[in-house]
């Protein structure tokens, strides 16, 4: 009887929860239901909200958000943080906006490449600091989140950059459509589909998740653990400074609080779309999709006429509400497979 | 005998290669006394530049200035050293504060309001414990979602209102010295709290539980620790002790905007692990916490009087947050270094590490300079 018991349960409990065994296999699709969900509640409410118009607002919207989401990913899945993307984007935008007031006539593509560089300088300050000096990386990144804040303020003295001052062919970098969807939107699909790749289908890729699922088994297969942290804390930099070329673009300025409060948007975006904090796990379509539900939360409920004021409240209990439903399929399926 | 065989040798190598070490960083690691030297050092140098720094009146002024952070400081010592954190505080007294506030508007007596406000703090420390101990969702991402949750509710409750008019029996908890003296009421508050709590760390049960937890979860729960109940309190204490710093900063500041307090989490937490608190859990004392808090308090006072900009003293905590842990580490690295041969590649790359860092430095200041300049 003992014996004949448990594949008897398992079968059946297979069939039953036929649903549960594909929201496993397919992780994101837990997320894909709830954003279905969402569209077809607030559709309802608002018709206006299923229009074209309304969706390239949203990607708009999100595209800075999906680029630096894709890097705190990384850095995430090598079981790691980085809290300082918020004060890299506000250090590279102020310099950026700086040396664009001063020369004008500088190429567009010029400013991207050094907003770039200079974001690696600073992510590879933090990954130095990880990887030689061996300070965990969620206090390093703190540190380094008020030292690149200070930097700004002692930067610009406390003033700031306005729109009148920015070069026309540079706010268009973000804005324009030559290409029928805003340069901004195209620039995030290229991200996604460049990390895709180099998560997915790189040598080096792969040693970012064997780092963070398991580092010492990592190190025993020969990956250069220390180097592949630093990697990501330096694709971080980097990716930052392309989001904060974006930002000084979109917004049309730059000021001392720039994406202030912004590294903890990254993480949620990650986290939502499935990333573990305990590092090893996380799919890039899942951090889209995470991305993608916090912009349609925030454009949604402006249009469901939810008092601003209550809009934080809001987005702070679906990314709780997310994360919960999230751990409870989880949980269900486990306890289907015992 | 095989099992037995192996691990002897490398326990032997272990400790003939690191015991001259050993004493040196264990040196280190009296963090406390170090942190008595940082104080030391910064009321020298800055005593040296302004003649109005050991000033009764100001230090009495100033050390109310970061009482807020200090009582949200006190159980994050307790959680950090489970292993966890609570990202949550700074909005939950924002959230407490707020609705205090809000009542306050409405006419309600300041003192019901003010307990409302505790009421709500705690079930916020509540829920979050709820859905860490509970749930068993980890801490940073419960406190990441509760943090904006709580301060959306404030924002929610006051919008872009603000409270105020605050009757003065109440504002003397901000800005009240305890009887004639120059100790301020929220000093001598703190003061007391941190003995509990420090007592109630370091010579309880409870205490030596918490210890436990941080240096090994799995164990604690297997020798029969309820490990969940007491995650559970210490996050609701954690909610309880936010709200109590949201009113007292209310009653400081003698009005109440949703935006109160925005940020002070990272305040707290860099006051926890620059005291010497491992942020991985297991390791530290109250001690270290409460003087590193003092620390911080009289640099930025300092630097403030040598007309430093607060955001500016940001870089300074910041390094020294860094520092806190990088140099015992850097130590130990150096140390280790003596022994293997540096190799001319890697001695390569770190000096072009280090030009690239110049060349940012050089292109920070000039870059600065034409805008500055220019007006």
């Amino acid at each position: 009887m003992t014996v004949q018991n448990p594949p008897a349960v398992q079968r059946s409990s297979i069939s039953r929860n036929g649903l549960l065994w594909t929201l496993v296999r397919f992780r994101e699709a837990g997320i894909s239901v709830f954003i279905l969900i969402l569209v077809v509640a607030v559709t309802l409410r608002a018709p206006s909200f299923l229009t074209v118009d309304n969706f390239e607002d949203i990607l708009l919207n999100i595209s800075i958000l999906t680029i630096v989401a894709l890097a705190q990913t990384m850095v995430i899945i090598t079981h790691g943080i980085d809290l300082s993307v918020s004060s890299m984007i506000g250090l590279v935008a102020m310099m950026v906006a700086f040396v664009l007031k001063q020369n004008s006539e500088l190429p567009v593509l010029f400013a991207v490449v050094l907003a770039m560089a200079l974001g690696t300088v600073l992510g590879s300050f933090n990954g130095l600091i990880i990887t030689f000096g061996k300070v965990p990386p969620i206090i390093a990144t703190l540190g380094t989140l008020s030292i690149f804040r200070g930097m700004v303020f002692y930067y610009s003295q406390g003033t700031w950059i306005n729109s009148f001052e920015l070069p026309r062919t540079f706010k268009l970098l973000s804005k324009g459509t030559p290409l029928g969807l805003p340069n901004m939107v195209i620039i995030a699909i290229i991200v996604a589909v460049i990390v895709y790749y180099f998560l997915n289908y790189t040598r080096t890729g792969r040693d970012i998740y064997a780092v963070g699922s398991n580092p010492d088994a990592a190190q025993f297969a020969g990956i250069r653990k220390q180097r592949i942290v630093f990697l990501v804390y330096m694709i971080s930099g980097l990716l930052s400074g392309l989001a904060a070329v974006m930002w000084v673009s979109r917004f049309e300025s730059a000021q001392t609080n720039t994406a202030l409060g912004f590294e903890l948007q990254t993480v949620a975006a990650s986290v939502v779309g499935g990333v573990s904090i305990s590092g090893g796990v996380g799919t890039v379509p899942g951090v889209l999709l995470g991305a993608l539900l916090l912009g349609i939360i925030q454009n949604s409920l402006t249009l469901i006429r939810i008092s601003p004021f209550w809009q934080l409240a809001a987005q702070g209990l679906l990314i709780l509400i997310a994360v919960i439903s999230d751990k409870w399929i989880l949980s269900r399926v486990e306890r289907t497979r015992k | 005998m095989k099992a037995q065989a192996i691990p002897e040798p490398k326990a032997g190598a272990l400790i003939s290669e690191h015991a001259p070490h050993r004493s040196f960083l264990s040196k280190f690691q009296r963090w406390e006394w170090m942190l008595v030297g940082l104080i030391l050092l910064d009321i020298f140098i800055t005593t040296q530049r302004s003649p109005f720094f050991l000033d009764a009146r100001n230090l009495s002024r100033t050390s109310s200035d970061f009482m807020e952070i200090g009582l949200m400081m006190l159980p994050m010592v307790f959680i950090i050293i489970t292993g966890n954190i609570d990202l949550s505080v700074a909005s939950n007294m924002g959230m407490s504060a707020s609705l205090m506030g809000l009542l306050h508007n409405m006419g309600v007596n300041i003192w019901v309001a003010a307990l409302a406000g505790l009421l709500l703090g705690t079930l916020g420390g509540f829920l979050n414990g709820y859905l860490v101990a509970r749930v068993k969702l980890p801490a940073l991402v419960v406190t990441l979602g509760t943090y904006a949750f709580f301060r959306g509710i404030a924002y929610g409750f006051l919008g872009d209102q603000a409270a105020r008019g605050y009757p003065e029996a109440f504002t003397y908890f901000g800005q009240g010295k305890v009887f004639g003296s120059l100790v301020p009421f929220s000093v001598a508050l703190f003061i007391v709290l941190a003995v509990i709590f420090g007592l109630v760390l370091h010579r309880t049960t409870f205490g030596r539980y918490l210890y436990s937890i941080g240096n090994n979860e799995n164990a604690t729960l297997y020798s029969g620790v309820p490990v969940a109940r007491i995650k559970f309190i210490i996050y609701t204490l954690s909610g309880f002790m936010a709200a109590l710093a949201g009113l007292i900063l209310a009653a400081r500041f003698g009005s109440t905007r949703p935006d109160i307090g925005t940020g002070l989490e990272l305040a707290v937490i860099t006051a926890v692990v620059l005291g010497g608190v491992d942020i991985n859990g297991g390791k530290g004392t109250m001690l270290g916490a409460t003087l590193s808090l003092f620390l911080i308090g009289l640099m930025r006072f300092g630097m403030g009087l040598l007309n430093i900009q607060g955001q500016v003293q940001g870089i300074v905590v910041g390094f020294l947050l860094i520092l806190s842990i990088l140099l015992p580490g850097v130590a130990g690295q150096i140390s280790s270094l003596k022994n293997t041969r540096i190799h001319w590649q890697s001695l390569l790359i770190g000096l072009g590490v280090l030009a690239v860092f110049i060349a940012f430095f050089l292109f920070f200041f000039w870059s600065r300079a034409l805008v500055i300049s220019g007006g």
